[in-house]
């Protein structure tokens, strides 16, 4: 291949009003690439340079990515030569609409230490292939950053998307806004200003998101910082947030937070988020149940270890205890920060009216679940019994949360919770938990690095019916390799390194190739 | 409607001579069109010529003004079979397409048209869509051309040069009685620039003139004698004709220096690239000023012999940059040297590559390896012997973060529903042979669907699955086909096909009211009035009426259920014969640029207006995601939550959802979990909503306080 650097000797007089500035756009399908690469050849024009514009349309538009690209030069009266492509290596001016984006912008050579000024937004819009994953599918921003800073000669990035929401506008008015900002180009702000608005649709809107992307650009540095530090003042916020309700409540609560207290220091907060969450679920007796399961892994912990078992004790505890059954949902969708909270996502705004409606699929399991454990065990050993109920309540059912017996519905189901613990589904959990933290805190006194990635496997048990018991299954698969793996070294890698599977594809296809491994790891 | 609306550019139709016209490339062959006096203009969507036939079609006041006459035809076969109207009649005629799959449909009549040969000009506009973004099979054109014997011109890409090409290219078919073909590649069709415009003519001879004094001519039908003799008079008459004129008129160009020892032969579409490397490699300048010699083939089929072995005399090496495979010019050429027994070396895929795109990257490489290999003084001494400026920076770990992004289903669209129910017939049912088609639901074979085996041409589905039909079979095939296909071929080659064949199959027909995948397209079936086309002809009234017995008509695909409890009794019923389920939905793309405004409007107006969209309680989803492996739809994506507690990301839906309905439907069939919610927002509500909402928040308030009164609230849950 030859090298990139050697494109800058033109032939004759390679003055430099006579050079070719070459811009790339990068975007996803629908972001309105378009429009930017109409406004950008429209500055151009306006400039006194000739300008040209290409792109693929086509089904590249349906959400994939796609590329436009735009050629510039000087208007000497003469045209000049452009290039309907971008080339490897060739290329001055780079924008991203989205940050893997950026990314693929690298990969495929667009992007030169040299020469190459890299704008991105630093958004993310998952591809179909990150969201689909059981577990956490995304791609690592942090490798994209890194590795355009080292790529571009310069590179800007901040989120022009949230830039342009908060604007009412699409995100081309903020890169365009950035790229106005960068001065990458020799041309005036007010082109820019001019080229939206001749665009004549939208121009208030697109013009304020193009200067706050252009102040944005121009102090580049400084802002990111700003936003860490705000992120983690909210986290901070939280942790120490206020409780309010009845005395006698109040007072259990207080007793409760001083237990958490006690616990060592690197584990407190994720035991005062565990007690919240388990108090918030059901009562104040079961946060004390909460904290007398975790001090069993607390009497086996030590600050040798970080107090990792605690602190995963903590986590997962807390989620186990909280399973989620009909009561929870019910209780979940009647409380008024819920209603606060989807009038403030829709946007519900004075004068309009919001109708909730809520969907529900009960099968015989959730009947049967929110039954007493007599009664729900009864019907259960009953097949044909079971079979006949099944037919009358497993269907979908919209309930409708904003009207009276809608709502009230879902307020009876939610006040089921004083008789939980009366209830089968109540049984099964506390069955299943016990097994699996006294397993783990078993190990934990051989193992302790086991023990916790035994904890940790919780992880793998979410979702709802079908889903439901696929991740149980999961979970008892990963869990069936501690009989392969007794007594080795590195059993704990290995349940680490199963679970991890597991979370990879909705059948646990690659847990069972990482089963078959371990299989053959011998004794 | 189509997806984009040319009403505005298309008054740039009406500039006379002298003035400039600025625009994208179709725009300007479009007015090229109208320069060149043509009669009738007709053909077939599809990328990169799409755009085209929008602005044909939103031009027929300015055409109808002109008296030319345009057909958004049924299929390319159609749009090739009316250049008919060129054989006996002086009327020039321009058909459209996209290449090659529109030029496979249309070769039947394309050989007939080439046989009998033309009076008025007939030109066959081809998009050609090679290389990135293309959505098809990778073929050229070429041997359309040269099988056909009609000749290609692929001009320079630039405004100017395919504005002439128009001109040149219906007098050339004149001058040689054969029709021509114009190719234009994707990015040329897209590509904004500029140029002079002429006044439009009105044609000489108009179609209603034909029409009242028909000819007719024995001698121009594909009948034999008639068709041996079109054979002899194709070589001894019109090939001849062909090279006189494209050789008088300079339909080639010659640039750079005419004495250097080594020469670049391209096809016109090439010369940016080839100029663009010859910059890089400092031979050229910003104008394409360069002392290396090159001949621009803007006219590639004939080929003429004395103007290139003139262009190679004194030459030592010539390089021919020809795209795609195989690589038909190089031969020829490399033949017309041997005969005339030249010492010239010719080359070409020695350096370049024989299959796949000829991006910039591969010019310069091919370009600089040829020219080092063949006239290393030319080059500068960096490029000779580069000094490696430091190392590039390492992608490695990047390529393996970096997702693909290959196109999908669009926000809301309603055919992401039939794929979910088809998925979930499928957990239920076993796996099953499923044949796809072109259009958009082709995207299913993309996850998260993952449906679909072949996918064998447009309105092909079912006939694909012609062969899986046995009397032996437990199961049965499933085939897809769009609306659009069905209209342009899938009717008799699928349907009919199916019924006279007694297929047993299950056949799939997706209807979303328009040509989607091609810009939305007014079809036969489309729902919405149309000026100037007949439309609101049932899909299902056209199956009844080739004898399908087993049909269901599904007008809400977003049933989720109800497609997957359709689905399950096609593929299990007693009932012989094709099963086909006609399952309706507007194309959402369509339907939001159309509903849009009209709202905006009428909430402004006070009108009362519910406008939904769906949420997720994000304390309720368990972020497994099994939502996105049955939707994928672009405003359903992936949160993460301030919460140590939380490790993986949980399902949000963002603001640009349009509220179709597919996530509740789809949890509600396939049992997924509660946390989806419809929120309708009244706009403008009336007094008694008013007073509704209000006693309903008084009541929920109060069971609300009620509750949270004997409870702990802790200020963040």
């Amino acid at each position: 291949m030859l090298d990139h650097n050697a494109a800058l000797h033109p032939r004759t007089g390679a003055h430099d009003e006579e050079r070719v500035i070459k811009l790339a756009v990068l975007a996803v399908g629908g972001q309105g690439g378009g429009v930017l690469a109409d406004w950008i050849t429209d500055v151009a024009e306006r400039s006194g340079y000739i300008a040209q514009s290409t792109s693929v349309a086509g089904v590249a538009q349906r959400t994939g990515a796609t590329i436009y690209y735009i050629e510039m030069a000087r208007d000497t009266g003469r045209l000049p030569v452009f290039a309907l492509s971008p080339s490897q290596g060739d290329v001055d001016i780079l924008i991203a609409a989205e940050l893997m984006e950026a990314g693929r912008a690298i990969i495929r050579g667009f992007v030169t230490p040299e020469r190459t000024t890299l704008i991105a937004s630093s958004h993310r819009i998952a591809a179909v292939s990150e969201k689909i994953e059981p577990g956490d599918g995304r791609a690592s921003s942090e490798t994209v950053h890194a590795t355009a800073q080292a790529a571009a000669r310069r590179f800007i990035a901040f989120d022009m998307e949230k830039i342009a929401a908060e604007n009412g506008t699409m995100i081309s008015a903020s890169l365009l806004g950035a790229l106005a900002g960068s001065d990458a180009l020799p041309f005036a702000r007010e082109s820019y200003e001019q080229a939206i608005g001749a665009g004549g649709r939208g121009v208030k809107a697109s013009l304020a998101a193009f200067a706050a992307a252009y102040d944005r650009a121009r102090g580049i540095g400084a802002a990111p910082a700003g936003e860490q530090a705000a992120k983690h003042a909210v986290t901070e916020a939280k942790s120490t947030a206020k409780v309010r309700g009845p005395e006698i409540l109040l007072k259990g609560w207080q007793e409760l937070a001083a237990r958490v207290g006690a616990l060592p220091e690197p584990m407190r907060d994720m035991a005062e988020r565990g007690l919240k969450k388990v108090v918030d679920y059901q009562d104040i007796t079961y946060g004390g149940e909460y904290l007398d399961r975790l001090d069993k892994a607390v009497a086996l912990d030590g600050p040798e270890h970080a107090y990792a078992l605690s602190i995963a004790a903590a986590k997962h505890l807390a989620n186990a205890m909280c399973y989620d059954d009909m009561i929870r949902v019910a209780d979940l969708k009647t409380r008024s920060t819920r209603d606060r909270r989807v009038r403030k996502e829709v946007g519900v705004k004075d004068g309009t009216v919001l109708q909730v409606t809520e969907y529900f699929h009960p099968r015989i399991e959730e009947f049967c679940g929110t039954l007493p454990a007599g009664l729900g065990s009864y019907i259960e050993d009953r097949p044909k019994l079971t079979a006949f109920l099944d037919r009358r309540i497993n269907r979908g059912r919209h309930i409708r949360t904003d009207s009276f017996t809608g709502f009230a519905m879902l307020w009876v189901i939610g006040g089921l919770r004083r008789w939980r613990r009366r209830l089968l589904r109540h049984r099964i959990e506390v069955d299943h938990l016990e097994r699996w933290y006294d397993l783990a805190l078993a190990h934990a006194r051989e193992d302790y690095a086991l023990g916790t990635e035994i904890l940790n496997c919780r992880r793998l048990i979410k979702g709802y019916s079908d889903t439901h018991a696929r991740a149980q299954s999961k979970f008892d698969r990963v869990l069936s390799a501690l009989d392969m793996l007794k007594g080795r070294d590195d059993a704990a890698d290995w349940i680490r390194r199963l679970r991890e599977a597991a979370l990879k594809d909705e059948k646990g296809d690659m847990l069972d190739g990482a089963l078959k491994t371990v299989a053959t790891l011998g004794g | 409607m189509a997806e984009r609306s040319f009403a505005k550019e298309v008054e740039k139709l009406r500039l006379g001579a002298g003035q400039e016209f600025a625009g994208e490339g179709i725009l300007a062959i479009t007015k090229a069109l109208l320069q060149c006096g043509v009669g009738y203009v007709g053909g077939y969507q599809g990328a990169p010529i799409s755009h085209l036939m929008d602005v044909l079609a939103d031009a027929q006041d300015i055409l109808g003004e002109l008296g030319v006459h345009f057909e958004a035809s049924a299929s390319e076969a159609t749009a090739t079979a009316m250049l008919a109207a060129s054989v006996h009649y002086p009327i020039r005629g321009a058909a459209t397409f996209k290449s090659t799959v529109g030029t496979n449909v249309a070769s039947d009549a394309l050989a007939n048209l080439a046989s009998g040969g033309v009076t008025g000009g007939a030109l066959i506009i081809v998009g050609e869509d090679y290389g990135e973004g293309s959505s098809i099979m990778q073929e050229r054109s070429h041997a359309f051309a040269m099988k056909s014997q009609v000749w290609l011109l692929d001009p320079r890409p630039n405004l100017p040069s395919i504005v002439k090409a128009v001109e040149d290219g219906f007098e050339l078919s004149e001058a040689s009685n054969t029709p021509v073909m114009l190719q234009v590649r994707i990015r040329c069709c897209h590509v904004h620039g500029h140029f002079v415009a002429k006044d439009n003519k009105r044609p000489p001879m108009s179609v209603a003139d034909a029409l009242e004094a028909p000819r007719r001519d024995t001698g121009r039908i594909v009948l034999p004698p008639a068709s041996f003799l079109h054979e002899k008079e194709k070589v001894a008459k019109r090939w001849p004709a062909a090279v006189d004129f494209i050789k008088s008129r300079k339909i080639n160009e010659i640039f750079g220096s005419d004495h250097g020892s080594v020469g670049i032969v391209m096809q016109g579409g090439m010369y940016n690239s080839v100029i663009r490397a010859l910059q890089r490699l400092g031979l050229a300048d910003t104008y394409g000023d360069t002392d290396v010699s090159l001949y621009v083939l803007n006219a590639v089929y004939p080929l003429v012999d004395d103007e290139f072995l003139a262009f190679c005399e004194g030459k030592q090496a010539v390089l021919v940059v020809e795209e795609g495979q195989p690589n038909y010019i190089e031969q020829a050429f490399a033949a017309m040297l041997h005969k005339a027994g030249r010492g010239t070396r010719l080359v070409g895929k020695e350096h370049l590559p024989m299959a796949g795109e000829y991006t910039g990257q591969v010019m310069l490489d091919g370009i600089g390896s040829f020219l080092r290999a063949n006239g290393p003084h030319l080059l500068p001494g960096e490029v000779r012997a580069p000094n490696k400026s430091g190392e590039g920076v390492d992608t490695a770990d990047l390529v393996n973060v970096v997702p693909g992004r290959p196109p999908g289903f669009c926000i809301g669209c309603p055919e992401r529903p039939i794929f979910a129910a088809t998925k979930l017939v499928e957990q239920e049912l076993g796996k099953h042979h499923i044949a796809s088609d072109i259009g958009c639901h082709l995207f299913s074979i993309m996850p998260p669907f993952e449906l679909g085996a072949t996918t064998m041409g447009y309105g092909l589905g079912p006939a694909s699955a012609s062969a899986f039909n046995s009397p032996d079979a437990k199961r049965r095939s499933i085939s897809f086909v769009g609306d659009g296909g069905f209209w342009h071929n899938g009717l008799t080659s699928s349907i009919g096909n199916a019924v006279f064949n007694k297929n047993d199959g299950v056949i799939v027909i997706v209807d979303n009211f328009y040509s989607a995948a091609t810009g939305g397209q007014d079809i036969l079936s489309s729902r919405a009035s149309n000026r100037t086309k007949s439309t609101k002809h049932p899909i299902t009234e056209a199956v009844k009426g080739m004898g399908v017995k087993w049909l269901r008509h599904i007008d809400r695909t977003y049933d989720v259920g109800k497609m997957q409890a359709t689905l399950r009794e096609a593929l299990t019923t007693e009932e012989k014969g094709p099963k086909v389920i006609v399952a309706s939905s507007e194309c959402m793309l369509n339907r939001q640029r159309r509903e849009k405004p009209l709202v905006d409007k009428a909430i402004k107006g006070g009108e009362r207006i519910v406008k939904p969209k769906f949420g997720v309680d994000e304390d309720i989803c368990t972020g497994d995601h099994a939502c996105m492996r049955l939707s994928g739809c672009p405003s359903l994506s992936v949160k993460s939550l301030d919460d140590p507690l939380r490790d993986d990301p949980v399902a949000s839906i963002d603001q640009n959802c349009v509220g179709c309905g597919n996530c509740g439907e789809v949890a509600d069939a396939a049992v997924l979990c509660p946390s989806f919610y419809r929120a309708d927002v009244v706009h403008n509500p009336g007094r008694w909503d008013r007073f509704l909402e209000s006693a309903r928040r008084a009541v929920i308030g109060r069971l609300q306080r009620r509750r949270e009164s004997r409870r702990l609230v802790f200020a963040d849950a």
